[in-house]
């Protein structure tokens, strides 16, 4: 089939971009929305054009690397899908798409359709993790953690960190990513005892990134390719409320935002 | 030049401990005064990232990707195995050991294998007090599944998605000593070059990919932890970016590789369905529990297969190995897949593929059962083919997985160059010619957590470092030559893309070098790699400039540094007259068909040191000495 393909190319931050009309007239049904891509790049080497740039690692929708908008879609039409596995065969011939990157000012432009996705780094470098150095642990079967505890934490564990939920909410909230970290840690016994200082560390280097603010509107959870519960953006208001409750000062003074920001606004 | 792989004295069960004891440590207050490289942040390179910042080192750690949360071993899907023996049934250090060193077709080396099987256990531990959610019985004990290649059910996983959340539990713990700043993360840059100054391995040539910029990192050791290098059969079930730059622009600086021809082709992937297809999706192989795998037994029958009745079915691993059926390990399944297909029996519009049913393990734990087991993988088929696993049979073909071989290492995983130490699948220690399911995983952690921590330690406070500059010669003539082939590259502007030659070298090494090899086929590949090199610093094309971010000029280092690689492993393939493991020469084979070792010339690791373009790579030979598990025909029957 043939499709027009509307692609949006930006040498690198500095530069104006635009939107650059290709068709590619080759395109199988079983191929994916990057393999598509493929395709019309080498037919632009091809012409001593530079190809499109985009990220992409696994091509398996698990390394989180690709990601870009169809017709203001984050990740296209299919739920649940990276655009890495996205198929052709849900569009049709003629088909005209609209491909753009991520849009946010904490997700500065690279070039194309790659974008700096560092200030997810940051959320997960001020406390998204259980402060156990290697070396230090007890039989894994000495804490009992039920199935559904243990499912619970793997839903929100399941987060590939692509940023869909950023670019897919008006507001450019990183709320989506943060408290699916939060929540999937909080929910182990393990996470306990770090449960209040998480919750106020990554919240605070989050809002220090230049994210929006949440306001409920869940586009994030509707274009995840990990279908991340809005639960999880709950799970994060309420530890952190009651993280800031308790007013504990040792922890109000030790938290530490990580201070590079990646987005000068 | 003789190979000293520096393994303990004494019985095996003690040899780690001893070997710990034996190593000299650093002072707590002189750690912060050591600078060491890290190099690839996934299992291996981010553990020994977190691991010796929480010691205390000054480590750098380099990746390719936008965030070191992208490495490829995020896409392993089974498991991890471990010898709790939680379920009972027989497991034990012991027969993890013994299990990997026959899985591997005794091509690997003892000791190294026994502390491996040891340190498995605590993988586990340090995995479930990070918080990674394993799978969970309703009492909250571990859950544990059989594997291919094992007949105890001894791995641990978290549904489809144990690489992520393994990698997600050492990426965290690397983000921790990132805030606690003992490391410092780079991210968006490619290692180009190794320099070793005063025969010691002292730092490396790196390029930054969004800016092009050279820069020159010292340390007092380099620890490669860059995977492995499936990707030069250009279709693989690695990740795109995958590549073998770093070890190979190691082994040119000195460092020995080792069984380069050992390849693992893994038996349960999607079929490829077309000329523009870039890379292979793996199905995890724990679907092997719970499917069977038959074709036709007539050649040709193009029937739907639920047409096909049940005795016209040829379920040929249960006919041909009754004792492991369908859990043979991966070699044996991969090959007895092609030759099916090679006989005409092959499924799917290409003749390339085979079922993997699961109707009958439906019927008999429902449908609710299969889904909670494999949902994810299912839905990922579903998506890729638009066929419904639950009701159809899947379609499966062997694809390159992942290569046993890599860099020469001894038993503290230091290379034949002093100060640089080679991790996880970068090196070629401990699968030998065949890995056994849920063993990467493994060994990437336990080389990262467990291993190195102790031995860089040893190396650091046995060893004196001179005080070098960014600016001293051996550093920066590196750059100019990786500044030379960058501007090259770019010079050629020829007629055709870095995809294509690579598409065509891959198409030659899986014809010749894939899953059934002969000297005579061998011969035929070196020639047509080495006139398709020829043709590549002719007539590539690759566009931009070499100042921004230009994936094509990343991918034209990697491609050219792939033609290298590929004509050493065919040489080392047709230098080893003999089949074991994933290594299958048509020479030599059992009447039956398998794989026929020959270890009275042939038990050893061939470890190929570089001599120059044109020049043919030195054999060196680490004789392997078997005196626990004595080597014997594989059989799975």
């Amino acid at each position: 089939m043939k499709l027009k393909l509307k692609i949006w190319r930006q040498k690198n931050c500095k530069e104006k971009g635009k939107f650059v009309q290709y068709a590619v007239d080759n395109v199988d049904p079983e191929m994916s929305m990057l393999e598509c891509l493929d395709v019309l790049n080498e037919s632009l080497i091809e012409r001593d054009e530079e190809p499109v740039a985009f990220e992409h690692d696994c091509r398996e929708g698990i390394c989180g690397s690709c990601g870009f908008m169809i017709n203001g879609v984050a990740h296209g039409p299919e739920r649940a899908t990276t655009v890495c596995q996205l198929t052709m065969r849900h569009f049709k011939d003629g088909d005209e798409l609209a491909i753009e990157p991520w849009r946010s000012v904490a997700f500065p432009l690279v070039k194309d359709l790659v974008v700096d996705r560092s200030a997810f780094d940051h959320i997960i470098e001020a406390g998204g993790y259980i402060s156990v150095s290697t070396g230090n642990a007890q039989d894994g079967n000495t804490l009992l953690i039920g199935k559904d505890i243990a499912d619970k934490a793997m839903d929100a564990a399941a987060c590939i960190g692509c940023g869909a939920c950023v670019a897919a909410c008006p507001n450019a909230s990183a709320a989506l990513f943060t408290g699916a970290k939060i929540a999937h840690l909080g929910a182990l016994p393990q996470g306990k005892p770090e449960r209040d200082r998480r919750a106020l560390s990554m919240v605070s280097q989050m809002n220090m990134e230049a994210f929006g603010n949440c306001t409920n509107i869940g586009e994030c959870t509707g274009v995840c390719p990990k279908e991340i519960p809005l639960e999880a953006i709950a799970t994060m208001n309420r530890d952190y409320l009651l993280a800031s409750c308790k007013k504990r000062e040792d922890i109000a003074t030790d938290i530490s935002p990580v201070i590079e920001l990646t987005a000068k606004g | 030049m003789t190979l000293d792989a520096r393994i303990p004295s004494g019985p095996i069960e003690q040899a780690w401990d001893k070997a710990r004891f034996d190593m000299k440590l650093v002072n707590p207050a002189n750690k912060r005064k050591h600078n060491l490289i890290v190099v690839g942040s996934g299992l291996a390179g981010a553990s020994a990232s977190a691991s010796l910042g929480e010691l205390g080192y000054n480590v750098k750690c380099f990746c390719f990707q936008d965030s070191p949360r992208r490495a490829h071993s995020i896409a392993a899907q089974g498991g991890i195995n471990a010898a709790k023996n939680y379920p009972n049934d027989g497991e034990s250090i012991y027969r993890l050991f013994y299990d990997t060193v026959k899985g591997g077709d005794f091509r690997a080396r003892e000791a190294n294998i026994y502390r491996l099987a040891e340190i498995s256990n605590h993988i586990i531990d340090q995995c479930v007090a990070q918080g990674v959610p394993f799978a969970r019985e309703y009492g909250g004990t571990l859950t544990n599944r059989s594997f291919g290649g094992a007949q105890v059910s001894r791995t641990f996983y978290a549904r489809g998605q144990t690489g992520q959340q393994l990698l997600l539990g050492a990426y965290q713990a690397l983000e921790r000593q990132v805030h606690a700043g003992t490391v410092t993360m780079i991210p968006r840059t490619e290692m180009l070059d190794l320099i070793v100054i005063d025969g010691q391995a002292r730092g490396i040539v790196a390029r930054n990919l969004v800016t092009g910029k050279f820069t020159v990192h010292i340390a007092d050791a380099v620890v490669l932890a860059t995977g492995g290098y499936g990707n030069v059969y250009y279709l693989s079930t690695n990740a795109k970016g995958s590549n073998a730059t770093a070890i190979w622009r190691a082994y040119k600086r000195g460092a020995l590789f080792a069984n380069p021809c050992f390849t693992q082709i893994h038996p349960t992937c999607i079929p490829v369905s077309g000329e523009y297809q870039s890379k292979l999706t793996l199905m995890s192989e724990s679907l092997r529990n719970d499917g069977r795998i038959w074709v036709p037994k007539t050649k040709g029958d193009k029937r739907p297969p639920n047409e096909i009745p049940e005795d016209e079915r040829d379920y040929y691993l249960e006919r041909r190995y009754p004792s492991f059926g369908n859990l043979v390990p991966r070699d044996v399944a991969s090959r007895n897949a092609k030759a099916v297909c090679d006989e005409g029996r092959g499924v799917g519009k290409t003749g390339l593929g085979v079922y993997l049913d699961f109707s009958e393990a439906i019927a008999r734990l429902g449908e609710k059962t299969i889904r909670e087991r494999y949902g994810n993988l299912f839905d990922m088929y579903q998506r890729i083919t638009d066929e419904d696993p639950y009701k159809a049979p899947m379609r499966i073909y062997p694809a390159i997985h992942y290569t046993m071989g890599g860099l020469w290492v001894d038993y503290q995983l230091q290379s034949t160059i002093p100060g640089l130490f080679v991790l996880g699948e970068a090196n070629f220690s401990d699968h030998g010619a065949n890995r056994l399911g849920a063993s990467a995983l493994m060994q990437g952690l336990s080389d990262g957590y467990f291993i190195i921590p102790y031995t860089v330690g040893n190396y650091l406070a046995t060893n004196k470092f001179a005080k070098v500059g960014e600016s001293h010669a051996e550093a920066q003539s590196a750059v100019t030559i990786a500044q030379q082939k960058i501007d090259k590259l770019l010079s050629i502007k020829g007629k055709r893309t870095v995809d294509s030659f690579h598409r065509e070298l891959g198409k030659i090494l899986w014809d010749y070098c894939g899953m059934a090899r002969t000297a005579e086929g061998l011969e035929k590949a070196i020639g047509e790699i080495r006139a398709l090199r020829d043709e590549y610093w002719h007539n590539v094309t690759v566009p931009g400039s070499g100042d921004d971010l230009n994936q094509s000029l990343e991918k034209a280092g990697r491609v050219a540094d792939f033609f290298e690689l590929a004509e050493l492993m065919c040489i080392d393939a047709r230098d080893r007259n003999e089949s074991c493991g994933g290594h299958f020469r048509e020479e030599h084979q059992t009447p039956e068909g398998e794989a026929q070792r020959d270890d009275e010339h042939y038990s050893y690791v061939a470890a190929w040191g570089y001599r120059g373009r044109d020049a043919a790579p030195e054999l060196t030979k680490e004789p392997l000495e078997f005196q626990y598990v004595h080597p014997s025909q594989r059989s799975y029957k």
